[in-house]
């Protein structure tokens, strides 16, 4: 599955700019701008993804990390990604482009199941 | 006791002690595999037609100073105790997880490791073995040749068939290990082909029982496998996976997992625990490794389950 987080990221972020612009002026466009290209975590403690749900802007960089000590992985249901196996304090990132409904798990330990969903 | 050694001789008792530590010396009489621990063997000569000895979750690559520095020099103490007992085992059935994270160099240096043992070694993967980024090429190129598939494989020792199984491969989101469709039919098969009366040993790394499902503890065909099994009379199943010592009986097929060289994992379900590593008593990981539990068990007639927790 191809991903053009770059492509529909930009896009969106050029939208959600103007429309900041237009309706709230100088104020929020400068707002927007500072906060730069969203970001979200995940922490991995305890055989648990937390949270083990989480939602975020099409765009948005998430990384998961892993504080156990035994090796995990971050993988999607459909195959759309997959971390290699993550060691202790070893981390993962992965941009979501497109909107949807990511299912992911631990391929290691499948009962560690997460969810991101993409608005 | 005379009575209990007469019986144990010519009716085919099996005698489990269920032993916590570095690995268990299973030994064949009369069809009957038993097992007893390590330091047990050792302090005995008394002959049996075969032995070969288990040991499993070597993790070699872990090295975690709260738990254990280095689980090299806890496997390398387990094959030294294998290497010095007086009945040399025919063969060593390693269940998986050899490595932590499938590296080359820590299955270079399990296999140096293993080697001082002096007898060949048959090897199941476990998960930690098929993280590289082919899904297990790396341990099928190094132990995998002559077998099946994705690596399954059966071999004949002394009228005891053994069946290796693989069920770390393919794992679904929020599921249990995995036979997968053509290691079932391929196991039927090799099932199918072998009368009633042959003793069969089947091993795996993750057990082939419900054992904990919560904690991904079991194996989705466990009860297809269990099916294929009923006819036989004599069945044993050895996994890792847990690091602990469980057992289980069901019918004819006795289930036993083994201890880990490498480190301790909680009892199943325990509050506020997970699946993973914990440390021993401190400065004594060697002491949560000895002898547990003596079993005496008739393995000719339908037998109570014995799940058990080591508390």
């Amino acid at each position: 599955m191809s991903n053009k987080a770059s492509h529909g990221g930009a896009r969106r972020r050029l939208a959600l700019v103007a429309a900041l612009a237009s309706v709230s002026g100088f104020v929020a466009l400068t707002a927007a701008l500072a906060a730069g290209p969203a970001a979200a975590t995940i922490a991995i403690d305890n055989f648990t993804f937390g949270p083990p749900a989480i939602t975020v802007a099409a765009g948005t960089t998430v990384t998961w990390t892993n504080n156990d000590d035994i090796p995990h992985t971050v993988r999607a249901v459909d195959g759309s990604f997959h971390s290699k196996a993550m060691d202790s304090a070893d981390s993962y990132s992965f941009t979501f482009a497109k909107p949807g409904v990511y299912s992911y798990f631990c391929s290691i330990h499948p009962k560690m199941v997460g969810k991101v969903i993409v608005k | 006791m005379r009575e209990t050694e007469d019986l144990e001789g010519r009716r085919g008792f099996l005698k489990c002690m269920a032993w916590a530590g570095t690995g268990l010396v299973w030994t064949v009489a009369g069809g009957v595999p038993a097992s007893v621990g390590l330091e047990a063997a050792a302090a005995t000569r008394k002959a049996r037609p075969f032995s070969f000895v288990q040991v499993s979750d070597s993790h070699v690559g872990f090295a975690k100073p709260a738990i254990n520095a280095d689980a090299r020099a806890t496997f390398t103490q387990a094959v030294a105790k294998i290497a010095a007992l007086p009945a040399r085992p025919d063969f060593i059935i390693h269940t998986g997880d050899v490595s932590q994270l499938s590296k080359d160099s820590e299955f270079d240096d399990a296999d140096q490791i293993i080697k001082a043992a002096g007898v060949p070694v048959f090897h199941v993967p476990g998960e930690h073995d098929v993280l590289d980024e082919g899904n297990g090429q790396a341990f099928l190129a190094r132990y995998g040749k002559g077998a099946t598939g994705g690596g399954w494989y059966a071999f004949d020792h002394a009228s005891v068939h053994f069946v290796a199984l693989v069920n770390v491969m393919n794992l679904k989101a929020g599921g249990l290990g995995s036979l997968g469709p053509e290691q079932l039919a391929w196991l039927k098969a090799d099932l199918a082909a072998r009368g009633p009366s042959t003793p069969i040993v089947l091993f795996a790394h993750i057990p082939l029982w419900s054992l904990y499902p919560d904690w991904g503890w079991g194996t989705e065909e466990a009860g297809e496998v269990q099916r294929l099994l009923a006819r036989f009379g004599s069945v044993t199943v050895l996994n890792g996976h847990i690091h602990q010592v469980q057992q289980k009986v069901e019918g004819r097929v006795a289930f036993y997992t083994a201890r880990s060289t490498a480190f301790p994992q909680p009892a199943p379900g325990t509050p506020g625990a997970s699946p993973g590593p914990i440390a021993g008593p401190p400065g004594k990981l060697g002491s949560v490794l000895g002898v547990r539990d003596v079993r005496f068990v008739a393995v000719d007639h339908p037998l109570p389950i014995t799940d058990q927790t080591l508390a």
